[in-house]
């Protein structure tokens, strides 16, 4: 390019003044962006750490409970019921007639004085029934039991803790009570497995999130068997068959649009469809996993698109080159290739939806349920539904339960996404 | 072969003496209205080499598509004209576009094996077009066709390991294999080299020689040398349009046309 030729100019000098202090600036630029980084990082961190140790510390109480011992002399109450109307058929009749109840209140009262009965929990018969149930012969006898505590007592066992409510008389009354009867050796807490067996109760001291649970992986079964199939059609039939014209376009927009939709609108629309029109019961695991599959297949489909989209075209080429059919092609490399990525969105949706309250209260299922859903059809509720009806509660017991039930739930969304990643290694490829 | 159908348009005597496997005739092809070849019409052999050459985007890749319709699953591309795998039309409604593809095997520019292992890469096509009648059956083509590509010694230790462990050059080698194993008739192979190192390429082009007479075998290249090693037949593309088919040495030493002389020289390209 000799007829081009550049202007003399002087060799550039990288030791000028400007220069260094163009590198300092760079150096310091570089600093800052990792620094902003960093502080970032370590302030997710913190406020993950801050709701975990928060709720684990208020929680942790919430699988205990606290238990009084009430001995109980059956021989000398008047509980009319003996042995002998307990051994045929007509034994449930005869224990609901019976006042246990009453006959274990006198017994607290005996034992504790004037306010026994305020000591054990306002169900705490139900355990003396069974214990009857299970072996009538106690009724001849006396029996020691160990009782749920009220949630006065349970209270008086945290002692003072410092806070306003703790320096009200009555509470110091009740840890004063507290510590004469541990040292009496007539109380105990420890763990229990009441809370992870029981379902939800109007008593505090009762109270167990097996039902929700249940309820939660009832409909979360229902969710996934309907909008994971649904939605990996869909995305397969979207990327590799739909023909590229404008009804495409619109049902990709509307995938899209979907999957933004507020959870809420779901529930209404779950209400509608499921409820008004198909008559299905209401507060049922299957309406809930119907509403929430709704919600979770656009995130499904996007993902799966995405999965599809990201397989090499070259390992299509190959298949599609020794004659591979293109259903072929797609069960056999396609899918098995696009699988992680797949199972991702998936468990990505299914976290989601575990964690949905708000359609959930539309479809009725914040409904009291007090016995564990048997199948898809019986009342149900599910953990976030649980959580917030007994955060509502009055009562302060419900306050650990509350926090306790927030545990399960974290456990639960963990386990699901330690599935995901367990399977996303086990079939992620390289090539 | 029906001569009256193949004939009348070939002028090279050379190329009509010999058997005929595949014949295209006035092929056009179309991306989204841009003509991308332009009423081509070419013979292969059965027993030769038959070598693609041409600048980038002269379409020389688009043709050798054409062969086996893997240009069917580019949705804007439309091929016309008339390609006949020994006298059968190819494009017509009738033909099922998976055979044809187990009959006109194809190799990639980029090693593409599949991500599991050799011996499964291999029996992949076999076992889906029902090939072997059994385990043992399955196994002797696996062997066999890893012997064809030269690659049986390399990798007969670890036929559990996956393909896409092996180097560039073994992982092509395997694709001809994976072709192999489908028992084609001609084999198509799309710059096959283009990815590997001097050495990888001189294995496939041995190779190749090897395979020479047993399938009728295109190959694209844009490598001239490569052309002249390992082809009889070179037919020079520019711009879509086919400028001069003829024995390899002829186009070499003595081309007729004037750009394919500019070509071959080095003057564009």
């Amino acid at each position: 390019m000799a007829t081009n030729a550049p202007s003399p100019r002087q060799p550039t000098d990288w030791n000028t003044d400007a220069m260094q202090r163009r590198i300092k600036a760079r150096y310091r630029a570089e600093k800052r962006f990792r620094f902003y980084g960093l502080f970032a990082v370590v302030l997710s961190a913190g406020f993950l750490a801050f709701l975990l140790v928060t709720m684990i510390s208020s929680g942790a109480r919430g699988f205990t409970q606290t238990e009084l011992e009430v001995p109980i002399n059956f021989a000398a109450s008047d509980l009319f019921l003996d042995p002998a109307q307990l051994a045929g058929d007509n034994a449930d009749a005869a224990l609901s007639a019976a006042d246990i109840e009453g006959v274990v209140r006198s017994a607290a009262i005996e034992a504790y004085g004037e306010d026994g009965g305020d000591l054990i929990s306002n169900g705490s018969w139900i355990r003396v029934r069974d214990a009857i149930a299970a072996d009538p012969q106690l009724l001849t006898g006396t029996e020691t039991f160990w009782l749920q505590a009220s949630t006065e007592l349970d209270f008086g066992s945290r002692g003072d803790t410092g806070t306003r409510r703790a320096q009200l008389p009555e509470r110091q009354a009740m840890i004063s009570r507290w510590n004469r009867l541990e040292e009496a050796g007539q109380v105990r807490r420890g763990f229990s497995w009441t809370f992870l067996t029981a379902s939800d109760s109007s008593d505090p001291t009762l109270v167990g999130i097996w039902g929700a649970l249940k309820g939660s992986l009832l409909t979360m079964a229902v969710t996934l068997l309907l909008a994971f199939p649904i939605g990996v059609l869909t995305a397969v039939y979207l990327e590799e068959y739909a023909p590229q014209n404008r009804w495409t376009d619109i049902i990709e927009v509307s995938i899209n649009n979907l999957a933004a939709v507020p959870s809420i609108i779901f529930g209404l629309l779950g209400l509608a469809v499921f409820i008004n029109t198909f008559q299905l019961p209401r507060s049922a695991a299957i309406v809930g996993g119907l509403t929430l599959a709704l919600m979770t297949m656009p995130v499904i489909v996007i993902a799966g698109r995405n999965a599809i989209k990201s397989v090499p075209p070259s390992i299509r080429d190959a298949a599609l080159g020794i004659g591979a059919s293109r259903v072929q092609v797609l069960a056999h490399h396609v899918l098995p290739l696009s699988l992680p990525g797949i199972l991702t969105g998936t468990i990505i949706g299914m976290s989601r939806a575990l964690g949905e309250t708000a359609p959930l209260l539309l479809i009725g299922m914040r409904a009291f349920v007090a016995t564990p859903p048997g199948g898809l059809t019986d009342p149900a509720t599910a953990l976030p539904v649980q959580i917030f009806l007994w955060s509502d509660e009055l009562d302060p017991g419900f306050v650990e339960k509350t926090s306790a039930a927030i545990i399960v739930l974290l456990v639960a969304l963990l386990a699901m996404n330690g599935i995901a990643i367990w399977l996303r290694n086990k079939y992620e490829q390289r090539w | 072969m029906n001569d009256e159908i193949h004939a009348p348009e070939v002028e090279d005597e050379a190329i009509r003496s010999e058997t005929l496997k595949m014949t295209a005739r006035d092929v056009d092809v179309h991306y989204a209205g841009k003509q991308a070849i332009d009423n081509v019409s070419i013979d292969v052999g059965l027993e030769n080499v038959v070598a693609f050459i041409g600048p980038s985007g002269c379409g020389k890749s688009t043709f050798l598509r054409c062969f086996n319709r893997m240009n069917d699953t580019i949705p804007i591309a439309r091929v016309t004209g008339q390609i006949e795998l020994d006298g059968e039309d190819i494009y017509d409604p009738k033909m099922d576009v998976v055979q044809l593809r187990a009959r006109v095997g194809m190799v990639f520019q980029k090693p593409n094996p599949f991500p599991k292992s050799i011996f499964e890469n291999i029996a992949y096509g076999p076992r889906i077009h029902g090939l072997a009648s059994g385990k043992q059956d399955l196994e002797e083509i696996v062997e066999k066709s890893l012997r064809r590509a030269g690659l049986w010694d390399e990798v007969k230790d670890r036929l559990s390991e996956s393909g896409t462990a092996l180097s560039g050059g073994q992982q092509q080698r395997l694709c001809i294999a994976r072709a192999i194993a489908v028992d084609p008739e001609v084999i198509l192979m799309d710059e096959p080299c283009s990815a590997l190192d001097p050495i990888a390429t001189a294995k496939i082009e041995e190779l190749i020689h090897e395979l020479r007479g047993r399938y009728a075998i295109v190959i694209v290249t844009h490598n001239m040398q490569q052309a002249a090693r390992v082809s009889q037949k070179t037919a020079f593309f520019h711009l879509g349009t086919l400028v001069e088919y003829g024995d390899t040495s002829d186009i070499f030493t003595n081309p007729r046309e004037e750009k394919t002389k500019d070509y071959i020289t080095g003057r564009y390209g």
